[in-house]
């Protein structure tokens, strides 16, 4: 099994959308959690500190799956690494 | 199998559960009217119980298999919403659809390290593992460790990590069973832990993983519709708004903290009320003390002499001329209850001391973070929150039962898109008991507080006499108004009283309950199935007999299921501990033992045997060995490194797994061609030419 580099292509944006999201992910839940009582000053919906934890971050992580997941099967396409189809 | 498509076998199940859920309201009707016409509230829990659990077993008994394929990962047909659906269930235990609203009642901004910990640890999941593990396709996570990592040492050890954290947590599934259906039936724990068995058992015993799938869909469909009703209802009796998931926060949460500062404040009349309690616990917190420290100086003589002087008590009230007989009563349990040698009276005292002084201690601000009476100590707390989130994210993203529900989709593209509708199900239920817990908050703080012990409402009456230590309300200053200091609250009440609260009909109260026991039964389900897979599939068939037949693989598969079923029932009748702790245990170990390895096994072609042995076996020991020292019930008590509570002792697993696996797999050479094949093959939904690994 030889890899073109239209393969290799395909695992470095996987790798890029990859990291980029897990960034996001990383900022939603660690930085947000850090600054929670400074971000209660705020208020959105109640505090934003408490709203974020509650509810604010968990519809991020909601949204980064969805996503990743629409950005994936779209490349697979692009690429050509697509499975045939199912039935 | 017969030869529909996927898309025909996709709309079928649509119909089936859409028939299921209307007929499954049908019944909660019926049993409305049957309340409505007198029955009593105990037949009806019997109804509840019994009528799910006839359902599992049926849904059980209608996909019984003996097909390997079908038995380990449902055909590997189960479309992405489904799969979701089953995840949800399989993911959601009795922790989180009861303990959780509780948790959050009484630790408030600092009680959601659990809320974010447990759901973003989904994103963990999507972006590293699902698609690949699904790719690679065959029944266990074990199999993905020994074909990539080669040799029998890997799988082992994950065979080993997969019985360990399973294990744990399988008790605590099991335990939630025993509760509920001892509190809703009045069957004695014991017997309630059986009988739980019993569904359990019946549904993966016949059909594995195939049953287990389809009967965690019918228990999803019932656990989020019973945890939805009561929290819309009791938004609308609060607030005239059926969305509790933003009224909470914008109207109800504001007060609830604008009172808890009141009662903080002794200068208000309510705070004034609230410090008359605080005095009366803090006296008896010192009067604990005072014994506590006689007994170190005076030893059993001290014992002795207190007891005495309890009896003389009990003579002088007797001997007055109009005896009070309650307090005639409460003095003679006094003696009768007191420690029998200085080791129980130490305990006893140290309790009594503890839960003084927490009673005396102030209000909790709900939204307030990080709890602590200086800088230090809130940094401190900060800290251990974060670390506790990171451990519960990793150890999602490595706990195999939840991983194998990804082996069981058609396609990769399948199983990314069934990720999101994993987190979709679960998010429903988590992002609606914060704000669960804010309204029950508001009913106490704004309406049970300050009325008086004369009118108390009929929810705190009933379920004060059903179980004390879920309601505990006593006058203790002596003013016949309540006051929150007053009122001691156990976590599991909030779930469980909403319907009431919410002046709900007593089926809605069963549906609740059904809806616990559906959440417990699916959990249990998934992790007795991954332990008796890892058992047979991987140690069995791969490692002792690799020639075995079909027949005899599931056969052996079934037995084991028996026997660690039972195992874990007898383990969880002796009532090991504490159940959070088991929990968060269970975490700690998967996330130190499996992510590191899991992940570079994905993303770094020059991971290699060493480093996985090294990684897991190094992670597992840290993890392990942390919590063996700091753990109070192991008896070490060694101090904490940098601060970092034992529930958080994959903090220090998950680096040095990955440490690990680093090292192991640099100071030896790179993996073979074969392998680095394999790794391509994962990372590719398809490839020209590419190898093949599903395991038919």
């Amino acid at each position: 099994m030889q890899l073109t580099e239209k393969h290799k292509e395909y695992w470095q944006k996987t790798l890029r959308m990859t990291g980029l999201l897990l960034f996001i992910w990383f900022v939603a839940t660690f930085v947000v959690e850090w600054f929670a009582r400074e971000l209660n000053a705020i208020t959105f919906i109640g505090p934003l500190g408490f709203y974020m934890s509650a509810q604010g971050s968990l519809i991020i992580y909601v949204l980064i799956i969805w996503f990743y997941a629409r950005y994936m099967n779209k490349l697979d396409n692009e690429y050509g690494v697509q499975e045939g189809e199912e039935d | 199998m017969s030869q529909i498509t996927q898309s025909q076998f996709a709309a079928n199940l649509k119909k089936y559960y859409t028939f299921y859920t209307g007929g499954f309201i049908a019944f909660v009707i019926v049993v409305g009217i049957l309340e409505q016409m007198g029955v009593p509230s105990k037949i009806l829990g019997y109804m509840f119980l019994f009528a799910t659990i006839m359902l599992y077993a049926g849904i059980g008994f209608m996909s019984k298999t003996s097909e390997v394929g079908e038995y380990y990962v449902a055909g590997r047909r189960v479309p992405a919403f489904f799969n979701g659906m089953a995840t949800g269930a399989d993911w959601m235990s009795a922790a989180s659809f009861i303990g959780m609203a509780g948790t959050l009642y009484h630790a408030g901004y600092d009680g959601l390290a659990f809320v974010t910990g447990w759901t973003g640890g989904y994103c963990l999941v999507a972006l590293f593992l699902a698609p690949y593990l699904r790719k690679f396709g065959q029944f266990t996570i074990p199999d993905f460790l020994g074909a990539r990592f080669g040799g029998h040492i890997p799988r082992f050890i994950g065979v080993v990590a997969a019985i360990t954290c399973s294990f744990t947590y399988v008790i605590a599934q099991i335990y939630g069973v025993g509760i509920i259906t001892s509190r809703f039936t009045g069957l004695e724990f014991g017997i309630g832990v059986f009988v739980g068995l019993a569904g359990i058992l019946v549904c993966s015993f016949l059909g594995g993983m195939k049953a287990v799938t389809w009967t965690q869909v019918a228990q999803y469909i019932i656990l989020i519709v019973a945890y939805m009703i009561p929290v819309v209802w009791l938004s609308v009796k609060q607030t005239g708004v059926p969305i509790p998931q933003i009224v909470a926060y914008t109207s109800v949460l504001p007060k609830v903290d604008a009172l808890a500062k009141e009662f903080n404040d002794k200068a208000t009349p309510k705070g004034a009320k609230e410090e008359e309690v605080r005095v009366i616990f803090r006296d008896r917190a010192a009067a604990a003390d005072a014994k506590l420290k006689g007994l170190e100086t005076g030893g059993a003589a001290f014992l002795s002499g207190e007891k005495d002087k309890l009896a003389a008590k009990v003579a002088e009230l007797k001997a007055a001329a109009a005896p009070d007989v309650k307090a005639v009563e409460a003095a003679e349990k006094a003696v009768k209850d007191f420690p029998a040698d200085p080791a129980a009276a130490k305990a006893a005292w140290t309790k009594e001391k503890a839960g003084a002084a927490a009673r005396a201690a102030p209000t909790k601000i709900h939204s307030a973070p990080y709890a602590g009476k200086d800088e230090a100590a809130q940094n401190k707390a900060r800290k251990n929150f974060l670390a506790l989130v990171m451990c519960l994210m990793v150890g999602t993203a490595a706990l195999p039962h939840i991983l194998m529900r990804y082996y069981t989709t058609p396609s990769v593209k399948e199983a990314r898109v069934s990720v999101f509708w994993s987190l979709f199900f679960i998010f429903l239920l988590y992002f609606t008991a914060p704000s669960l817990a804010v309204l029950v908050k508001g009913e106490v703080y704004g309406n049970l507080v300050g009325s008086s012990f004369s009118a108390l409402p009929a929810w705190v009456s009933n379920w004060a006499t059903v179980d004390k230590t879920l309601m505990n309300i006593a006058d203790i200053n002596k003013d016949g108004i309540i006051q929150l200091a007053e009122i001691v609250i156990g976590g599991d009440l909030i779930v469980l009283a909403t319907p009431e609260i919410a002046g709900l009909p007593y089926v809605i109260s069963g549906l609740v309950a059904a809806g616990g026991l559906a959440a417990a039964l699916s959990t249990a389900d998934g992790l007795l199935l991954t332990i008796a897979n890892a058992l047979s599939h991987d140690l069995y068939y791969k490692m002792i007999d690799p020639n075995a037949p079909t027949v005899r693989r599931i056969a052996v598969s079934k037995g084991l299921l028996l026997v660690v079923a039972l195992l874990a029932a007898y383990v969880t009748s002796l009532k090991p501990g504490d159940i959070l702790f088991l929990v968060g245990a269970a975490f700690s170990l998967a996330a130190s033992g499996f992510f590191p390895a899991l992940v570079c096994g994905v993303f770094w072609k020059r991971a290699n045997k060493l480093g996985a042995i090294l990684g897991m076996a190094g992670g597992l020991f840290t993890c392990a060995y942390y919590m063996y020292l700091t753990y109070p019930f192991f008896g070490v008590n060694a101090p904490l490194w940098w601060d970092i509570n034992p529930i958080s002792a994959g903090t220090f697993g998950i680096p040095v797994g990955f440490l690990g696996v680093i090292v192991g797999s640099l100071i030896t050479p790179a993996p073979s061609k074969e392998v680095q094949d394999l790794v391509d093959h994962v990372r590719y939904p398809n490839l020209v030419g590419d190898i093949d690994t599903s395991g038919r």
